[in-house]
């Protein structure tokens, strides 16, 4: 029985890297992308989707392979704004976006003018996707999201504050946005769609992201008890190191469970899995580098005081 | 613990013996399932199975704007009545208000009573009521009434619950099954229509009101004129340029029709609908017919006459007959319109997905898909990295994929495509658990514990951390389905029950597993 044993390790035991040699360069470049990301995101800005954006989007599948030009003929004269026509998969199946219109029902009847104009240009063609949100719906379901990762992240905070120190809810807040601002810097890039999906996958990325920071912190709780006059920085060091097989185990099997579906999902899941990647890779790098080494700034001092009050009836009563 | 006494045993193998049984009816079509079992299955959102959702808007300012209106026909005979002489009677909408100004202002106290007696009383919480309309007088004699906070909360929520019962009712009518109707919100109905690949003809049915009323024409009115007199409006015909003078007060409304079916004339073989009147509808028809013989009358349907004949003789049956430029479709839409009653108030379509079959089933397939690969590349690796207790992971994994199935089945949850890869990614979190376990039992080794306590401690000093990092991912879902919408909630579910799941497949179900072998072999070092 062979498989009985591990095969590999990720990481070698008594493994020592000193992580905490390199905390400034490590935080000085999370910082600096973080700061490009917003600034992409604000120019060039946002692939917003239409859930964030509003407007109208048909996936059409036309009898023979598609003439785009005159389906963007027969559409652009209808005068309901820049129509954007798109080639996607087969030569059959053609995509149709429409900007949002003046209010809800020029909205419904922009959908049916643009029916018909299909139906004339391209005798037989299937409207096989339509979907159609008004400005009203669009800027709810933003503020919605915003508000989603506001309160979740309000909630991390909360939630690792009540179970250990304000340093480590300090520390993890920093971290996390340094990384929700490198996954919209990301989608900025990429020209991926921000959308209802892909606030999905960054509220996924943040509980992955805290629960990954939880265990490093609970580690070095642990080991804060066990030894009392180790540096600081040592201590943190042989905290991420003693956790570093596990960290790394657990993004490794989320990132196999997500690549697939950036392989093989769909053009509806895509944008979401490849977002999913992009976080987890970040958030676990940031684990490393960032969540623990940002401690050190916070002070010593006032870490250890904290802890030895909790630890001191546990010691009494041994 | 290594130690597991009998009937807990017995209790974990019966979870798992349930979640098969609960499972098991989505292998199963509907239909062909008992009525007397029981059974409860996963359903496919609309994205899976092809559908439309629709979430329509209730106009609550034209609630408004019509109370305002009836509001202004009834003091105008209020105040003639009472002698009160008024000037520039207007509503404003926006403000909810209507104004006038008085001639006399010290008739100002005779004016609020008539207007007092208006005031229809609306519930305002703990059993009281209180009138819908706020008065106020200037000294200048600027009377005005205002529509009150708590009425107009009221009216809308009314208009919103009526819409969800007459829309219900028009899906019903169509033909459509299996549709969702459901209020959202305070002013929004969510409609689901599964399989329905083109909306449009819902969409048709929903964006009329419907409201028929039967009125007099004024026949000593100028159609042709500016303005109308008072109490008489111009309305179009169904031909282009007809144009009638209608008495705006509604002899007989559509509320009191009992039913309404399409017939064909027997002579012209046109379309008609054919309608009855309940018996209030009845009396009040027989009454109006008999004192207006010879005078037209006025079918309008939305503001638009749809006929006007001349009353030849008085109609005292209770039935009668629509007859106007109809198509077979057309008739039986309007039937269907009258059956099911008018809306209270416009509805719009806010936001509209529809997706075709196959679109559905592509999805599915690349749901389905995604699953098998992340399951075996996890697998793999669990396995590989960890040996027998990555093994022993690996089928309570498995265990995890059921017990989810089964509590999916139970909630009556939709899957969406969301929601499949929601089930992909439990495949990576559910690990986290176990990883953590072995990690720990690993170096509870390598500081030179013997087996037992090192499975023991892996197990019992691991529990924290495992409940610490769930809570986050648990706390992150519940934000998610709290502001998000449609099928996004289906990630947030089939996560976090994925969540809950693993906490205890991870842990229990291992533990189970490792003790079985531990008590077979006993062995001297473990394969970690």
């Amino acid at each position: 029985m062979f498989l009985a044993r591990p095969l590999f390790r990720l990481v070698p035991d008594d493994t020592n890297i000193p992580f905490m040699k390199g905390r400034k360069i490590g935080i000085a470049f999370s910082i600096f992308l973080s700061i490009a990301s917003v600034i992409l995101a604000f120019y060039p800005g946002l692939e917003k989707g239409i859930d964030f954006r509003g407007g109208i989007v048909m996936e059409v599948r036309t009898p023979g392979p598609a003439n785009l030009g005159a389906l963007r003929d027969a559409t652009s004269g209808l005068g309901l704004g820049d129509v954007g026509l798109q080639q996607f998969g087969s030569d059959n199946d053609v995509l149709l976006r429409l900007p949002v219109q003046g209010d809800e029902a020029a909205t419904q009847n922009a959908i049916s003018s643009v029916r018909s104009a299909l139906e004339s240009a391209a005798p037989g063609t299937r409207i096989l996707r339509t979907e159609a949100v008004g400005n009203r719906v669009s800027g709810e379901l933003f503020t919605g999201s915003l508000m989603a990762l506001g309160i979740s992240m309000l909630a991390m905070m909360v939630y690792i504050w009540a179970r250990f120190e304000w340093q480590f809810a300090v520390g993890a807040i920093v971290t996390l946005l340094l990384e929700i601002t490198k996954v919209v810097g990301f989608l900025a890039v990429t020209r991926i769609e921000f959308n209802l999906t892909t606030v999905a996958a960054v509220l996924t990325i943040i509980g992955f992201s805290v629960n990954d920071k939880v265990v490093v912190y609970d580690r070095m709780r642990e080991n804060l008890r066990k030894y009392k006059t180790m540096p600081l920085q040592t201590l943190i060091d042989k905290s991420i190191n003693e956790t570093l097989n596990r960290t790394l185990g657990t993004s490794m099997t989320l990132l196999l469970s997500a690549l697939p579906l950036a392989l093989f999902g769909g053009d509806a899941l895509s944008g979401f899995a490849i977002t999913m990647v992009f976080g987890i890779v970040a958030s676990t790098s940031s684990s490393i580098f960032i969540a623990a080494p940002i401690l050190l700034f916070l002070g010593e001092n006032r870490l250890r005081r904290g802890t030895e009050a909790a630890a001191a009836p546990a010691t009494a009563s041994r | 613990m290594l130690y597991f006494a009998r009937w807990k045993v017995a209790a974990i193998l019966g979870v798992i013996l349930l979640g098969v049984l609960l499972t098991l009816p989505n292998l199963f079509p509907r239909a062909s399932i008992p009525s007397w079992l029981p059974a409860r299955q996963i359903s496919l959102g609309l994205d899976l199975r092809g559908g439309s959702y629709l979430l329509l808007e209730v106009d609550t300012a034209a609630v408004v704007k019509e109370r305002l209106e009836s509001l202004a026909d009834a003091t105008r005979t209020r105040l003639r009545q009472a002698n009160i002489g008024y000037v520039n009677l207007a509503i404003q909408p926006d403000e909810r208000r209507l104004s006038f100004r008085l001639r006399d202002p010290g008739q100002s106290e005779a004016a609020l009573a008539a207007l007092r007696e208006l005031a229809n009383p609306v519930a305002i919480g703990g059993g009281a009521t209180a009138p819908d309309i706020d008065l106020a007088v200037t000294p200048e004699g600027v009377v005005s009434a205002t529509i009150s906070e708590a009425a107009l909360r009221a009216r809308a929520s009314a208009a919103v619950e009526q819409s969800v019962e007459i829309v219900r009712r028009r899906i019903d009518e169509s033909g459509t099954s299996e549709a969702l109707i459901a209020r959202q919100g305070n002013s929004r109905i969510l409609v689901q229509l599964p399989g329905v690949e083109d909306p449009n003809r819902i969409k048709e049915l929903l964006g009329r009101t419907a409201r028929m009323t039967f009125r007099l024409l004024d026949e000593n009115a100028n159609p042709s004129a500016g303005t109308p007199p008072p109490g008489v409006e111009f309305l179009e015909g169904e031909q282009p340029g007809q144009r009638y003078a209608v008495r705006r007060r509604v002899e007989v409304d559509g509320a009191n029709l009992s039913d309404a079916r399409t017939g064909q004339n027997p002579q012209t073989g046109e379309w008609v609908v054919n309608f009855t009147f309940d018996s209030l509808g009845t009396r009040r028809f027989a009454e109006i017919t008999r004192q207006n013989v010879g005078r037209p009358f006025a079918v309008v349907l939305d503001n638009k006459v749809i006929t006007a004949p001349v009353i030849r003789e008085p109609i005292t049956g209770g039935s009668g007959q629509i007859s106007g430029s109809f198509n077979a479709a057309s008739a039986n839409d309007l039937a269907v319109l009258l059956r099911a009653g008018a809306l209270p108030a416009p509805l719009t379509v806010v936001e509209e997905r529809t997706v075709g079959p196959e679109l559905g089933a592509d999805a599915i397939r690349a749901g389905l898909l995604s699953l098998a690969v992340g399951a075996t590349f996890v697998f793999l690796y669990m396995g590989l990295a960890y040996g027998l207790l990555g093994w022993f992971a690996n089928v309570a994994l498995l265990v995890n994929l059921l017990l989810m199935a089964a509590a999916l089945s139970v909630l009556e949850a939709t899957l969406t495509l969301p929601g499949i890869a929601g089930v992909v990614l439990t495949l990576g979190t559910a690990l986290d658990a176990n990883i953590l376990i072995n990690e720990r039992i690993r170096e509870e080794t390598r500081l030179g514990k013997p087996p037992a306590s090192a499975l023991e401690a892996g197990f019992t000093k691991a529990s924290g951390t495992i409940m610490d990092s769930n809570l986050t991912n648990l706390i992150a879902m519940a934000c998610l389905y709290g502001f998000g919408s449609g099928p996004v909630r289906g990630f947030a579910i089939t996560v976090a029950i994925g969540t809950v799941v693993q906490m205890w497949t991870a842990t229990t179900l291992v533990r189970l597993f490792v003790s079985w072998w531990y008590r077979a072999r006993r062995p001297r070092t473990l394969p970690v």
